[in-house]
């Protein structure tokens, strides 16, 4: 069993860049680990670190302003590598949902797997979040994943957002898909007689 | 009127819920040693066992040396990954391709080169170029580590389907453009994201007329336009790839997978969801300047930057522009370069190297390059030096070496130095990829060539008319 996802209300971490690739996300040469732990501390680790190794300053997770459990990048976020690395290192840093206008295919799947939840949102919505938090860094959002919406307490600006029925249910529910394809084994086998 | 996205896909739904989320028969899953050790732990955290070994490959060639394969390797966290690849194939039953084993090399060159990749399969790894083994008409795709154990477990996954996307190419290529370069002309034309939820099928003259090295290649780098996969109809080519091959069907099964075969294809009816045209006398030889393979162009053109785009893609744009040192409108060919990698799942088999050579033959390379030429298996080894291409190359000054995933990711020592230029037959020119600050242009073994030899970005077409 995997934590509920609950509705959350959140101020948010702005990464206003397109085509965020996984090897941002997590570089390679940290995945030589043969456990899911530890990703967190090296979430978009060459942006966030110099070649020293000490923070940089403008990077936005090393900008006070900018807390909270929701992240708000541009188009095409998770694009690249299938690594799970990815949702593992911005799950374990302690985002709970990211928001975007379109996601890669895997990335979204691997987020999933891990309680992570990715909201599509219109180009139009993206622009104004950004955009406002850029002036109001303590701008908040709420998701609601039963009703399906994500509202801007700043704008009052609310939409619906897309997530397949059986998703939902294991993010609500904390269980995955082994679970489920293993209760029901027997469709398997009569699958296998039938090749 | 079914694609032959459709009819593969049909064939193996083994359920489908009221949402519409389809169990997906999984003919056969390939595993290395980056992704699946944390799937490996679930499995036995959970009590289980892999329901199918024999449907299951597992191959060490993310993080190994490219030199003294025959010797420990020496970073322990490498060693300990492979180490436990080994371990879980030996604990869980299954085959195991390790370091020296002559069928050993990076998973998406093993698995066509040996036949246990065939057409009308659905095929999965914990690895985004998955779409490599499309090029036989099988339905390829990369996945999480959560997916690779729910593979293990179930033999099984549940998935929406993707839309479909045909791209037809039609026409002659030009002299010195390649199936690398029409990939990167695709994807600087679709854009990085523009497949995102796609299935495409490769279709047209041009496809048809591509040795399945070549369909290789372009199925490979589907995943960089963010298609889920690529896949190309079985045709002649294909059978005559798969016949005799280590897991090809024999007999009567060979006649009877033949037959089965013929009728992989979209039907003359058929509709996707969405159609692209493209001619390949506009392809020219291609190079990235940028840090996605969408930031492509060709090799004579200027640095291009969108006029009144989003403010968001602009700005990504010109961070694109200072990570790599170049400036907007500025020519890119001239430009020195310090490395030159040729090899990878997408450029890293037989004729890759035999175009590499025809372009060095009889020359030297330039002193101020460093190559890696890294072949793709020790299969693709084999065939080098059953060619001779070996003596070509190590005339030119050349050495080659072991086989590996090496410089595409880095994961190993084979890592480009910060600002450092490599021109790269790998698929991603992503920031760091090939090492922290490494500043990637991605190309053609050609091309690649032709900048190995004169130190700089260079056209292959003016190397042939200085030899005139």
């Amino acid at each position: 069993m995997k934590e509920r996802f609950e509705t959350i209300t959140s101020t948010c971490v702005p990464l206003p860049l397109e085509n965020v690739d996984t090897d941002q996300i997590i570089p390679a040469r940290f995945l030589k680990a043969t456990t899911r732990d530890g990703f967190g501390d090296l979430l978009f680790h060459d942006w966030r670190f110099g070649k020293d190794g000490q923070p940089d300053p403008s990077f936005v997770l090393n900008q006070g302003r900018y807390k909270g459990v929701i992240l708000v990048t541009g188009k095409n976020f998770g694009s690249g590598s299938s690594r799970e690395h990815a949702a593992w290192a911005i799950a374990g840093y302690g985002f709970k949902a990211i928001v975007s206008s379109f996601f890669a295919d895997i990335f979204m799947n691997n987020a999933l797997n891990n309680g992570l939840l990715p909201v599509v949102v219109s180009p139009e919505f993206l622009a104004e979040t950004l955009d406002l938090l850029e002036k109001y860094p303590e701008a908040m959002l709420t998701i609601d994943l039963p009703q399906q919406s994500i509202q801007s307490h700043q704008s009052g600006r609310q939409e619906s957002f897309e997530i397949n029925p059986f998703r939902k249910e294991c993010l609500l529910n904390g269980y995955d898909d082994i679970d489920h394809i293993l209760a029901r084994k027997e469709i398997i086998e009569a699958y296998e007689r039938r090749l | 009127m079914k694609t032959l996205f459709d009819k593969i896909w049909d064939k193996h739904i083994v359920d489908t819920m009221p949402d519409g989320t389809v169990q997906l028969y999984i003919d056969r899953l390939y595993c290395h040693e980056v992704t699946s050790p944390q799937a490996f732990e679930g499995l036995r955290r959970r009590g289980l066992k892999p329901m199918h070994p024999e449907r299951i490959i597992c191959v060490a060639d993310h993080n190994i040396p490219t030199i003294n394969q025959d010797q420990p390797i020496a970073d322990p966290v490498s060693r300990l990954q492979v180490a436990t690849l080994e371990k879980n194939c030996r604990e869980f039953g299954l085959t195991y391709y390790g370091l020296q084993h002559p069928r050993n090399g990076i998973v998406h060159v093993v698995g066509p080169e040996y036949g246990f990749t065939l057409p009308g399969m659905t095929i999965v790894c914990g690895d985004s170029h998955t779409s490599t083994h499309g090029a036989l008409g099988a339905i390829a795709f990369g996945i999480g580590t959560s997916e690779v154990e729910m593979t293990l477990a179930t033999q099984c996954l549940l998935q929406r389907k993707p839309k479909t996307m045909r791209i037809t190419v039609d026409g002659r290529m030009r002299r010195d453009v390649t199936a690398k370069d029409l990939s990167l002309y695709l994807i600087s034309k679709m854009g990085a994201g523009g497949a995102t939820g796609f299935f495409v099928e490769y279709a047209g003259e041009t496809i048809r007329n591509c040795t399945m090295e070549e369909r290789l290649t372009i199925c490979n780098m589907s995943i960089e336009m963010g298609a889920r996969g690529g896949m190309i109809a079985p045709d002649e080519k294909t059978i005559e790839y798969i016949h005799g091959t280590d897991f090809a069907p024999r007999w009567d099964a060979w006649k009877k997978s033949k037959a089965e075969w013929a009728r992989l294809c979209s039907d003359p009816d058929a509709t996707f969801d969405a159609e692209f045209s493209f001619r390949a006398e506009a392809v020219e030889p291609m190079v990235t300047f940028g840090t996605n393979p969408g930031m492509a162009m060709g090799i004579r053109e200027r640095i291009p930057v969108p006029e009144s785009a989003e403010d968001n893609e602009r700005s990504s744009w010109l961070k694109a522009l200072e990570y790599m040192g170049f400036e907007p409108w500025e020519p890119i060919l001239g430009k020195p370069i310090d490395y030159v990698f040729l090899g990878s799942c997408t450029n890293g088999r037989v004729e890759d190297f035999a175009a590499f050579a025809s372009i060095v033959k009889g020359k030297k390379k330039a002193e101020s390059v460093t190559a890696w030429l890294v072949p793709g298996s020790h299969t693709v080894l084999r065939q080098i030096r059953a060619k001779n291409i070996d003596k070509i190359l190590e005339e030119a000054g050349f050495e080659i070496r072991q086989p590996g995933c090496s410089a595409c990711l880095a994961m190993n020592d084979d890592k480009v130095p910060p600002g450092k230029y490599v021109v790269s037959t790998s698929n991603r020119n992503f920031e760091g990829r090939q090492g922290p600050g490494a500043r990637t242009i991605l190309a053609s073994p050609i091309v690649a060539a032709a900048a190995a030899i004169t130190g700089k970005i260079s056209d292959p077409r003016e190397i042939y008319t200085h030899e005139a």
